[in-house]
């Protein structure tokens, strides 16, 4: 893992916020195309073994990109982004929220907020998310929902992490 | 699984405390009894047992009294349950990550051809 020295991913539990920094060796330009084209967004934004779909994408202030994280057993799971503020090539703002396939939001599960920094560092280009909770509650739901149907988990891997840390 | 719901809706309570986090982070290092405890916060010994109290409740901490010394000890298990779900997004996001990675030097690639 080459970038992994790069790779921060910070929880605040009292904010209810997670923020994760990572430097990319590209210009920021291309950086800030793969985060807000869907055609290159379908090609990274799922974790492995996952893959990425998109239904729709109005990447525009008050528009939103509809997709769909697909597991190699054809599991989908899909959300939206809804695009709250756009400043190309350095910021934006979004509302990532769980729905159907017809982009219906699944009332029940709260939404997060994603704030999105695109910074020159040299020739390369540092990006900062910060994803944010309304409450503490929201946050502990979707913990509960992830640890039912987590997309990257398995079973294993919990079992793993629950030794280590006993 | 109904285990970690309840054991996570205590949880996420009883970290909302500065004073229980401390507590928390304090029993990470062994256990202490709630002499020993109290001390470091200026607190009455009536309102830090009243965190004490949210602490047990949560299932994050058990007391045992030997003679006249109350010992608490931290539960880790709970507290792995919520740790569990920020591993799971920690490892989607390196991974997202590294395809980006990929990505990023494929299309730098196309570029130089173009």
């Amino acid at each position: 893992m080459k970038t992994d020295a790069l790779f921060d991913f910070l929880v605040d539990k009292e904010k209810s916020t997670i923020t994760i920094q990572r430097k990319f060796a590209a210009r920021r330009q291309l950086v800030w195309d793969c985060y807000t084209k869907s055609e290159l967004l379908d090609r990274w934004f799922a974790p492995k073994p996952l893959t990425t779909k998109t239904r729709s994408m109005d990447f525009r202030e008050g528009g939103h990109w509809l997709y769909a994280m697909v597991e190699p057993s054809g599991q989908e799971y899909w959300g939206r982004m809804d695009y709250q503020t756009i400043r190309p090539i350095d910021h934006y703002t979004a509302l990532d929220g769980f729905c159907d396939n017809t982009g219906a939001l699944n009332p029940a599960l709260p939404r997060s907020t994603w704030n999105v920094t695109f910074l020159d560092v040299g020739t390369q280009t540092r990006v900062e998310t910060v994803v944010s909770y309304a409450s503490a509650e929201a946050l502990e739901q979707v913990i509960q929902m992830g640890l039912q149907d987590g997309l990257t988990s398995t079973l294993e891997r919990l079992d793993e992490l629950l030794a280590t840390l006993n | 699984m109904e285990n970690h719901s309840l054991a996570l809706n205590n949880v996420f309570h009883a970290l909302a405390d500065p004073t229980r986090r401390s507590v928390i982070a304090r029993l990470g290092r062994g256990s202490a009894s709630i002499k020993d405890l109290a001390e470091p916060f200026g607190l009455g010994l009536p309102s830090f047992l009243k965190h004490i109290k949210v602490l047990e409740l949560s299932g994050l901490i058990a007391s045992e009294k030997v003679g006249r010394v109350r010992t608490c000890t931290l539960k880790r298990e709970n507290l792995a349950a919520a740790e569990t779900w920020f591993e799971q997004q920690r490892l989607a996001w390196q991974s997202r990550y590294d395809n980006l990675d990929d990505l990023l030097t494929n299309l730098k690639g196309e570029e130089s051809e173009n």
